[in-house]
């Protein structure tokens, strides 16, 4: 499943045997992954079938087992915030905005981390997002839904990501609203920030990734390059068509 | 417990904004200099309630927890400075700061473990907290004296000055109200203050972007800690006598009446609510029987009209003129 741990330069992330539970309910069994520096990989698999637990059990907003490593260094264990502090930045399904703040509120939270550095990377954020500088004073709660998420990837490249987790990011968008959020995670890949892009939009995500895992059931079932999906003709046409 | 609509930070430009209520503040110590010493002791516990509540706002409005117990860290304020300045003679100031660090050290050892709870959980931790100090005040005589009450508390004052008429104290009570404000407001804005409205509008968020919940939280409650214990130590100098009754649950509901009626989260809400829950039973005397009825009435229809405290009238009002200005 996984590739020979010679064609992995020094990865970014990678978890081995990771997995969570839900009181009696295994979430996500045992299962590893790794994402390479500056790499975007795609995690496909059907509602329910633990996409939003691996990333929660990543980031430690779910408590979780086995071993995580951050460019080699062992980070299992790391409560959620520490974890921002290296670089490891989710943005959660739903966005987890704060709807009474502004669009500035919102970002200047999103600094907390680089206070100093919060107006460069604002600039940043409203070079990629130019709706956000224009709505700048309203309440986040009051924005559409794709500029909501505009907000929520803002956000988290203000806390200076290397790797970026995304959770369903354009889930309940128009498809020209996902789109265009999804070609500027391409953007950002390209800038450096590593991505692990959880989505159900999987021909969309497909164009972007690199890699792609598909999970079931709790486990990573397979690992693939994006472009050999299109051979595996069981996953072509649950994910394609 | 998540915070309700409570999470805007209020941007720092709001100098005007804060004229009114300075102004306001001013306006009522001038009355009660000028009026009778019943009329300034009831502002005089409005002010101290003020100090009360913005603390609480700080837990409550600003971080979106729940406290039932800030009673708890007044008491250890009004007691400490009691004994303090009665029994071993102390300066007023010099007993209100060192009690105002117990009740920090206090809400550090207490808070560790209980702010691990969250919601209702938390809330009923607090309120146990409450009740347990609320009963060491009675049964633990021979510090507290019980129900008896500790007399002889000296009035506020510094380096041998004593503030020794209660007017004087009124002007010492507002400049510290509107000092315990400042702080606030000026907490709300910084680095941490953000952290704090980030808290209240997700915990998971406020998380994944780098923020301790666990720490801030904390220290949001030693703050709340510190401002209980000022109003307490204000109490006891202000009154020159405490008992028990003082820091029991009554003034638990006084306070949430206070914070909700003022405008919880909002800068000026708790002293606007403080004030007016205090003064406004004191204007409806001569109502007699139908005093109660009415000052209920008055409250509801307050909450009904202004859901979010009275605080929020001017930006309400603001909103409207726009809307009607945009209708035009």
């Amino acid at each position: 499943m996984s590739e020979p741990a010679a064609e992995r330069d020094a990865p970014l992330l990678e978890a081995r045997d990771i997995s969570a539970r839900y009181g009696h309910v295994q979430a996500l069994k045992p299962t590893g992954l790794h994402i390479g520096e500056g790499e975007l990989v795609t995690v496909l698999g059907p509602n329910g079938a633990g996409k939003t637990t691996l990333l929660r059990a990543l980031t430690r907003l779910t408590p979780s087992k086995g071993q995580v490593f951050f460019r080699g260094e062992d980070i299992s264990g790391l409560p959620t915030h520490r974890l921002a502090r290296r670089g490891i930045i989710m943005v959660q399904e739903g966005r987890g905005l704060f709807p009474q703040m502004s669009v500035r509120e919102n970002l200047t939270v999103g600094a907390y981390l680089h206070a100093g550095e919060a107006d460069e990377h604002m600039r940043t954020v409203f070079e990629l997002f130019p709706r956000l500088r224009e709505r700048i004073d309203q309440a986040a709660g009051s924005l559409s839904g794709g500029e909501q998420q505009m907000l929520a990837i803002g956000r988290a490249l203000m806390a200076k990501p290397q790797l970026l987790m995304l959770d369903e990011p354009s889930l309940g968008l128009a498809p020209r609203a996902a789109s265009e959020i999804l070609s500027t995670l391409s953007e950002l890949n390209r800038r450096g920030i590593g991505i692990l892009l959880v989505e159900q939009k999987a021909p969309l995500a497909l164009k972007l990734a690199r890699r792609v895992y598909v999970i079931s059931l709790g486990s990573i079932v397979a690992e693939l390059k994006a472009d050999e999906i299109k051979s595996h003709h069981d996953l072509a046409r649950y994910y394609l068509h | 417990m998540t915070s309700h609509a409570t999470t805007s930070i209020e941007p720092a430009g709001l100098r005007w904004q804060s004229v009114l209520p300075v102004a306001a503040a001013l306006a009522l110590t001038g009355i009660g200099l000028l009026s009778s010493d019943y009329v300034v002791t009831v502002l005089g516990f409005a002010f101290i309630y003020a100090i009360f509540c913005t603390g609480l706002n700080f837990f409550m409005g600003y971080t979106g927890q729940a406290s039932f117990g800030q009673s708890a860290f007044a008491a250890i304020g009004g007691y400490g400075s009691a004994i303090l300045c009665a029994d071993y003679g102390w300066e007023p100031l010099a007993a209100l700061v060192a009690t105002m660090a117990m009740s920090g050290i206090a809400a550090v050892i207490v808070g560790y473990p209980t702010l691990r709870l969250r919601g209702h959980y938390l809330a009923m931790a607090t309120f146990a907290l409450g009740l347990i100090v609320y009963e060491i005040s009675i049964e633990w005589t021979s510090l507290t004296q019980g129900y008896m009450g500790y007399a002889g508390i000296p009035p506020l004052g510094i380096a041998g000055f004593e503030l020794v008429t209660i007017k004087q104290q009124l002007v010492a009570l507002v400049l510290l109200a509107l000092l315990g404000v400042g702080i606030a407001a000026r907490l709300r804005r910084s680095r941490f203050g953000r952290a704090l409205a980030a808290i209240a509008g997700s915990e998971p968020a406020a998380r994944a972007l780098g923020v301790d919940i666990a720490r801030c939280k904390l220290i949001a409650f030693v703050i709340a800690a510190l401002y209980a214990s000022a109003a307490g130590s204000l109490f006891a100098h202000f009154v020159g006598f405490i008992s028990p009754e003082v820091f029991g649950l009554t003034m638990v509901v006084q306070s949430f009446a206070m914070l909700y009626l003022g405008g919880i989260g909002t800068m000026w809400g708790p002293l606007v609510g403080a004030v007016i829950v205090t003064i406004l039973p004191e204007a409806l005397r001569g109502l007699k029987e139908m005093q109660d009825i009415a000052y209920t009435a008055i409250l509801i229809l307050i909450l009904i009209f202004a859901p979010r405290g009275l605080a929020e009238i001017p930006a309400l009002l603001r909103r409207l003129r726009r809307r009607t200005g945009e209708a035009a």
